[in-house]
């Protein structure tokens, strides 16, 4: 395939000029994650309101690693924070659908706006862990704050 | 080039006529990780599998004893191959089992001496306490590394490691204080498989010496592609890979000097590893069987003497010239590319062909992506070295290794792929 179906240049654009970069305070949970086969690394921070569904106030994170990492959690910054977290987390399990997807899933651009242009990053099975470092580490973050039990999606993929 | 008649060679490698990637044909240079095979090793497993599988050392019928003689020369022809003697080379099922049956010895060996009052002497030597050291060196795979941390862990000694200099060799200069009267085992790589560098041996078994420590030495870098005689060598103990010399993956080795693996406690029981049993207590078999325990890889063993009698037909001379022939030529195109850096030793004195390297600007995982969209197959991440990744304050990087089936065409691809890729992401 093209090199740039895979890297669209929404991907390359968060890559060079990444949204939300940076740790901040205050927050509720603090996480990081690593990507154990290629040492990419990010330390994530949450900030959640105290409504019944939280909205996400903030989501700050410093990291290291590829393109496909950097840029995910760059949009995850754009797409989550001032959303509740029932709606964050729709948005996490549908990018967690795509991504799984070998590239045949249609994507729900409504929902995933930008992430839609990891399609072409689907049909890498390499490449996947990548794509989800920053939202696995949101999920693990707010479940820190809310516990497991708060938490509106339980399940794991 | 060296001696080698490529083109012959690579006609014995079916794979490499394959295309990928949109029909580009394969640039392979990922051997460090686990080489290609070629038709004479699988034809040699299949016709054993065809004609005599048995389980070996038991059985009164044909294909027993066929499958044992085909198991036995294999050992044979393996241990020949570092100039070892047959009944001192264990199979194991990779390198990292390998090199636990010995960190395992030790364990079970102070194990068995806690629950005694009196110490066993044929045990004494791998009993380890609270004081005492185990060294290994700062560019270690994690299958050497890990094993040894885990030891420690287990058993209240400390793990020491030789330091590397910033040109990606071993820092040998305060070796006296590393490796000192408390130290047991020094355990270290012949080939950094990140680095390419190769290691002087023998002033590390010489410290060792000194102060009663054991040496291992993790040659599965060196052994594929370079002529190894672990006599000459004086280490303790050797521990490699087949599936990186071209044989089958399931099998490793692990060679250890006569005297100790007789005194070393089994690591996996059960089966074909014993003298007597009865319902309270087993007497253990002598090494290699031992260590054997269960019906072993026998297909994979015809498989690595096949593999060792196609390299011995080669030279293993020629295969190392062949090698860094290639190895200076990618060395001077790559260092000629804006923004790429080696790391590792950038001269080819004591250096194999594993060539680290990164590009500024494209994180290694992202080079690796529009390599492999040409055709060309790397490594890129940590390599199972992430200590020694730390040490150069880098996360990740990429690396092409070089064996018997590579040529300039590859150095060439490897090249213009690396340039597409700067231009691709707009570094250059």
């Amino acid at each position: 395939m093209d090199m740039a179906t895979m890297y669209q240049e929404v991907i390359l654009d968060h890559y060079r000029n990444p949204e939300g970069k940076g740790l901040r305070d205050p927050f509720g949970a603090q996480v990081s994650h690593v990507n154990p086969t290629c040492g990419d690394e990010i330390t994530l921070r949450v900030q959640l309101d105290d409504g019944d569904d939280p909205v996400v106030v903030d989501v700050s994170y410093d990291n290291q690693g590829c393109s496909i990492s950097q840029a995910s959690a760059s949009i995850l910054y754009d797409e989550v924070v001032g959303r509740p977290v029932s709606e964050a987390f729709e948005i996490l399990d549908s990018f967690v659908e795509l991504m799984h997807s070998k590239g045949q899933a249609e994507p729900d651009e409504d929902k995933l706006g930008d992430l839609t242009a990891f399609v072409g990053v689907a049909q890498y099975p390499a490449r996947v862990k990548c794509a989800l470092l920053a939202w696995m580490a949101l999920r693990d973050a707010v479940e820190q704050i809310q516990g497991p039990e708060g938490s509106p999606m339980r399940e794991k993929v | 080039m060296g001696q080698l008649d490529v083109a012959a060679i690579r006609s014995d490698f079916p794979i490499l006529s394959r295309t990928v990637r949109n029909e580009k044909p394969l640039v392979y240079l990922d051997s460090g990780a686990t080489s290609q095979k070629p038709t004479q090793v699988l034809d040699a497993e299949r016709k054993f599998l065809e004609r005599s599988n048995a389980a070996v050392h038991r059985g009164a019928h044909q294909l027993a004893e066929e499958a044992t003689d085909a198991y036995e020369a294999a050992r044979s022809a393996i241990a020949g191959f570092v100039g070892a003697e047959a009944r001192d080379l264990v199979f194991t099922k990779n390198a990292t089992e390998a090199i636990n049956l010995v960190s395992y010895s030790f364990l079970n060996a102070t194990l068995l001496a806690a629950r005694s009052d009196s110490v066993d002497p044929e045990l004494d030597r791998f009993v380890l306490a609270e004081g005492d050291e185990i060294v290994v060196t700062e560019m270690e795979h994690h299958a050497n590394l890990i094993p040894w941390q885990e030891l420690c862990a287990k058993t209240g000694a400390e793990l020491k490691w030789i330091g590397l200099t910033d040109e990606g060799r071993l820092d040998l200069s305060d070796l006296d204080s590393i490796i000192t009267e408390r130290t047991r085992m020094v355990s270290f790589t012949h080939q950094s498989n990140l680095l390419g560098t190769i290691n002087p041996v023998a002033p590390i078994v010489q410290r060792a010496r000194q102060v009663g420590a054991m040496v291992l030495l993790d040659a599965c870098q060196s052994v594929p592609h370079m002529p190894v005689d672990v006599v000459a060598l004086d280490v303790d103990f050797m521990a490699w890979s087949g599936h990186k010399m071209l044989g089958p993956m399931g099998i490793g080795c692990l060679w250890g000097r006569r005297e100790l693996l007789v005194d070393m406690p089994p690591f996996i029981s059960g089966g074909s590893m014993i003298k007597t049993v009865s319902m309270t207590e087993t007497t253990f078999a002598e090494p290699p069987q031992r260590f054997e325990a269960g019906v072993p890889m026998v297909s994979q063993a015809v498989g690595l003497h096949a593999a060792v009698d196609y390299l011995n037909e080669l030279g293993m001379t020629a295969v190392h010239d062949h090698e860094v022939a290639l190895t200076r030529s990618a060395l001077d195109q790559l260092e000629k590319i804006p923004g790429l850096e080696i790391i590792g030793p950038r001269d080819l004195v004591d250096r194999g062909s594993a060539i680290s390297f990164t590009v500024e600007g494209i994180h290694p995982h992202d080079l690796g992506q529009v390599l492999d969209n040409a055709g060309v197959a790397v490594r890129v991440g940590h390599h199972c070295a992430w200590p020694t990744c730390r040490r150069y304050e880098v996360p990740a990087t990429t690396r092409a290794t070089f064996y018997v089936y590579n040529n300039e065409n590859d150095v060439t691809a490897l090249v213009e792929a690396i340039r597409t890729a700067q231009q691709f992401f707009g570094t250059v």
